[in-house]
């Protein structure tokens, strides 16, 4: 058992008792976490991950120090890998869009393994690359797939991302993979928390708990959508989302319970991110070791609070040494 | 040295199971053979930097300043403002362990605090502490803990055993930079005094003498005609490098340490003979300087201020000599040092000339704005416009590996023209396995000052991940030595393999050209530079 994980459970599990039963209890409730909540959480989220970016953005950058992940660009018969060391904005641009939207550096993981006579090899190794990618892509498209709950008329681009992600006709009403598949990343993405002892060994509270409340945003999700006695009134669910986003918010008949728990851990979601680890979101922007130019040597960089530094002189050094310079035959400046 | 492991032993050591108590109740266990000794009290004075005093890591009171915790905080503070790349990565890192085991010396070690995430995590915890509010409220749980006595050893533990190799912060999907957290680390661990020796001395000496090994203006000549008799005695020539020569085209810095000792002396001599042979040829003017008679900055070890003071003295020194650009030697870190931080700390370098070969013509564009061209550029550069004459075979009883060096590697880019370079001067060249080299290179497991003697477990642990590689190709294609552009690099690997691949030597790049080198006027050549017969030659070498 270990801390880490058991206490964010626990509090997860909370969340879930105390939204279901009070939102159950009194229409008060409703409206706390069906209006209050969530507008709270979303303020928290603009104004918390606005004040982030503007704090990091504030400190300086002194030096260029990219990473250099291929051939420099030197002689010009030697061929520059241009997006793994990118001497030019475009070649940055590049390795900035293939870092955030394919994982770039994740891709190139490999696994160590050392043998019984100590050998050591390092095997490609792409599993968490995968679930990686699959529980962002997924995130995303499930995110973007909400915004039909915020708009009206619903725009055509979004009725087609849903008809492409809810392809698979299986069953009434249509299964969406993206959500699926969010649960399954994640599910994976906390599994190898618990079961490689090195990553377990790494894992804090502040890894379980985004784990646990995406699990339990998709799990509710994914509820209310298609277990028959859990299934809510989606017009309803449309009403209150509009009414949030008209300012002219509402509580209609036809939502409660698991849509309250729903939404509530999406607005403890939204809460939390600024504070914690989930801010990687914008850090990567930020990277210096990624987002420089490493045309260091051909374009200088400033450095904004360069100081001038004591150094010690030539005429300090040869009034240090010059009769012994004189003697060796080095040529001096005073004689 | 006695009392090291045996390659046996040290193999039976490795064991990767994480402790059963989590790693902030695991307390720190000092051991020897596994770090460096305290800094010489005298060499953090000629710097005049704080909390000079005689302390020793091995006993319980490190003699820190009454208000040490606030010291710290504050340097933390400060240095949040001043990089970004430090209050990123003290904030980003979902602990997703891409970069646990790319660590060299996680690999040889198997402690979890030396898997970089952990490295980080040690800073990290304070950080959240002191300057969060989720650290405050939630303390352990939310990952954070004090400053404790217990807490700063353990930092400077780890911190000294990390080398800012940067490999890590390859595979990170942000992008993080354990170097940047170490660089970042010492740098506060120097505001209580607490450097390593290996270190704090050579950067006094480097400030003084003007280079690490503190070796004055006549001494350092002396070494250099020592190998001029060396060089006479091999090619029948008499070379006469230049010294401190105003006027001169081009002024060449490289580290003291490949004037001082072996197999570094032999790229030496391969620099004089390069020289010797391009002034023949074409004229060409190159001077070697007493004063900035270092390549190599361990103040980039220490903190960015001292890595900026000492570096001064190549851009100072190339004015007052009036030279037209700048040519630096084989080394990893100085050259780090010079790709992304020489122009930003110390340029504009605007009495230099934008750096063009006179030999060939070709412009370095690369170089534009620092006006200083790698060796090995400069080397290949000339072999493409074929201004060299090269007899290969002189190197045909050597087959040839290449060691990227992790600065070069990672902090640089420069693959192709070192291969370019060994592949016209060397017949055998087999690289080691891919994961290995490049981009992906394994550190020699005694960078950013950690190569003294009292370490030596540390390095050789470091360094097995590169000794395995090498023992690879040595196996399969039966290669015997191992090249490489680093001055440290040739300190450090021939103990490395001597102890895990005795069977492979050391060498520098530059030390294979001047074997092939066919120089104007030359007697027959029966040995290479390290007075070993040359292939065929082997009786009338006897002679």
């Amino acid at each position: 058992m270990n801390v880490h994980y058991i206490f964010p459970f626990l509090v997860v599990c909370v969340m879930f008792l105390i939204s279901y039963f009070l939102s159950e209890a009194a229409t008060g409730f409703k409206y706390l976490f069906g209006v209050v909540i969530p507008y709270l959480a979303i303020l928290t989220f603009v104004a918390g991950v606005t004040y982030r970016m503007m704090n990091w953005a504030k400190s300086a950058v002194p030096f260029r120090i990219p990473t250099t992940a291929g051939q420099q660009k030197s002689l010009p018969w030697i061929k520059p890998n241009q997006f793994d060391n990118p001497s030019s904005k475009f070649g940055v641009l590049v390795r900035m869009l293939l870092e955030i939207l394919v994982f770039r550096s994740l891709f190139r993981n490999t696994k160590f393994r050392m043998s019984e006579d100590a050998q050591s090899s390092y095997e490609m190794e792409k599993w968490l690359w995968l679930g990686a990618l699959v529980f962002h892509w997924a995130f995303l498209v499930t995110l973007v797939r909400h915004l039909r709950f915020f708009t009206e008329p619903v725009p055509q681009a979004l009725m087609l991302l849903e008809s492409l992600d809810g392809f698979m006709q299986v069953m009434l009403p249509g299964l969406m993979l993206s959500g699926v598949a969010l649960l399954a990343a994640a599910t994976y993405l906390f599994l190898r928390r618990i079961f490689l002892p090195q990553v377990k060994y790494i894992s804090l509270s502040s890894d379980y708990f985004p784990l646990f409340l995406i699990i339990g945003i998709a799990a509710s999700g994914i509820l209310m959508r298609y277990v028959p006695d859990l299934k809510i009134d989606v017009t309803a669910a449309k009403e209150l989302s509009m009414g949030l986003v008209t300012l002219r918010p509402t509580i209609p008949e036809g939502v409660d319970g698991i849509f309250f728990v729903h939404v509530f851990m999406v607005s403890a979601l939204l809460a939390y991110f600024p504070f914690s680890k989930l801010m990687h979101l914008g850090g990567i922007f930020l990277s210096p070791t990624r987002n420089t130019t490493t045309n260091t040597r051909e374009a200088r960089h400033v450095n904004p609070w360069n100081y001038p530094v004591k150094v010690h002189t030539y005429d300090e050094y040869e009034d240090d040494f010059r009769e012994k310079m004189i003697e060796a035959g080095l040529p001096v400046e005073k004689e | 040295m006695s009392d090291l492991l045996t390659p046996e032993e040290m193999k039976a050591n490795l064991d990767y199971h994480t402790p059963h108590s989590g790693w902030m109740n695991t307390p720190v266990n000092i051991r020897k053979g596994m770090y460096c000794y305290a800094s010489n009290p005298k060499s953090v004075e000629t710097l005049g930097l704080p909390n000079a005093r005689k302390w020793n890591p091995m006993e319980e009171d490190w003699e820190l300043p009454e208000n040490w915790q606030q010291i710290l905080h504050e340097g933390f503070k400060e240095r949040l403002e001043r990089f970004r790349s430090i209050k990123v990565f003290m904030d980003i890192c979902v602990r997703c362990g891409a970069c646990s085991d790319k660590c060299h010396f996680f690999i040889g070690t198997g402690d979890p605090k030396n898997m970089p995430v952990l490295r980080a995590e040690l800073l990290r915890s304070v950080y959240r502490n002191d300057f969060t509010r989720f650290g405050k409220i939630f303390g352990k749980l939310a990952g954070a803990r004090p400053m404790t006595a217990n807490v700063l050893k353990e930092w400077w533990y780890y911190l000294f055993q990390c080398t800012e190799c940067r490999r890590c912060s390859l595979f990170c999907p942000y992008g993080i930079d354990t170097a940047e957290i170490t660089i970042f680390g010492r740098e506060l661990l120097n505001l209580l005094g607490l450097n390593i020796d290996w270190i704090a001395t050579p950067v006094a000496n480097c400030y003084r003498t003007g280079n690490h090994l503190g070796i004055q203006p006549h001494a350092y000549k002396d070494m250099l005609d020592f190998f001029v008799d060396d060089i006479e005695d091999i090619t029948g020539l008499r070379l006469e490098p230049n010294f401190n020569k105003k006027g001169a085209d081009i002024l060449f810095i490289t580290p003291s340490g490949d004037v001082f000792a072996d197999p570094g002396t032999y790229t030496c001599m391969g620099y004089m003979m390069l020289f010797h042979y391009l002034k023949e040829k074409y004229g060409l003017d190159v001077t070697w300087s007493t004063y900035a008679s270092e390549g190599g900055n361990f103040g980039f070890f220490t903190a960015h201020e001292v890595m900026k003071r000492l570096n001064a003295k190549m851009y100072a020194e190339a004015k007052r000599l009036g030279v037209k650009w700048i040519l630096g030697g084989e080394c990893g870190h100085m050259w780090r040092v010079i790709h992304q931080y020489m122009d930003t700390m110390n340029g504009p370098a605007d009495f230099l000339e934008e750096p063009v070969s006179p030999i060939t013509g070709t412009k370095f564009e690369n170089a534009k704005s620092t006006k200083m061209v790698h060796i090995t550029e400069f080397t290949a550069d000339l072999i493409k416009h074929n201004k060299l004459e090269l007899d290969p075979s002189r190197n045909d009883h050597l087959k040839v590996t290449f060691h990227d060096s992790c600065n070069p590697s990672r902090g640089m880019g420069m693959f192709e023209e070192p291969r370019y370079v060994i592949k016209n001067v060397c017949n055998h060249f087999y690289d080691m396995p891919r994961n290995t080299i490049k981009e992906q290179t394994f550190c020699c497991g005694s960078g950013s000052g950690l190569n003294a003697g009292e370490d030596m477990e540390l390095r050789m642990m470091g360094g097995l991940p590169r000794a395995n590689a090498v023992r690879h190709v040595h196996e399969k294609h039966g290669v015997n030595i191992l090249a490489n552009v680093c001055a440290v690099d040739r300190a450090a690997l021939p103990a490395l393999m001597e102890y895990w691949v005795p069977e492979v030597d050391v060498t520098g790049t530059t030390e294979l050209v001047a074997n092939a080198l066919l120089m104007p006027g030359e007697k027959k050549r029966t040995t290479d530079l390290r007075s070993e017969p040359l292939p065929g030659m082997e009786e009338e070498a006897d002679e």
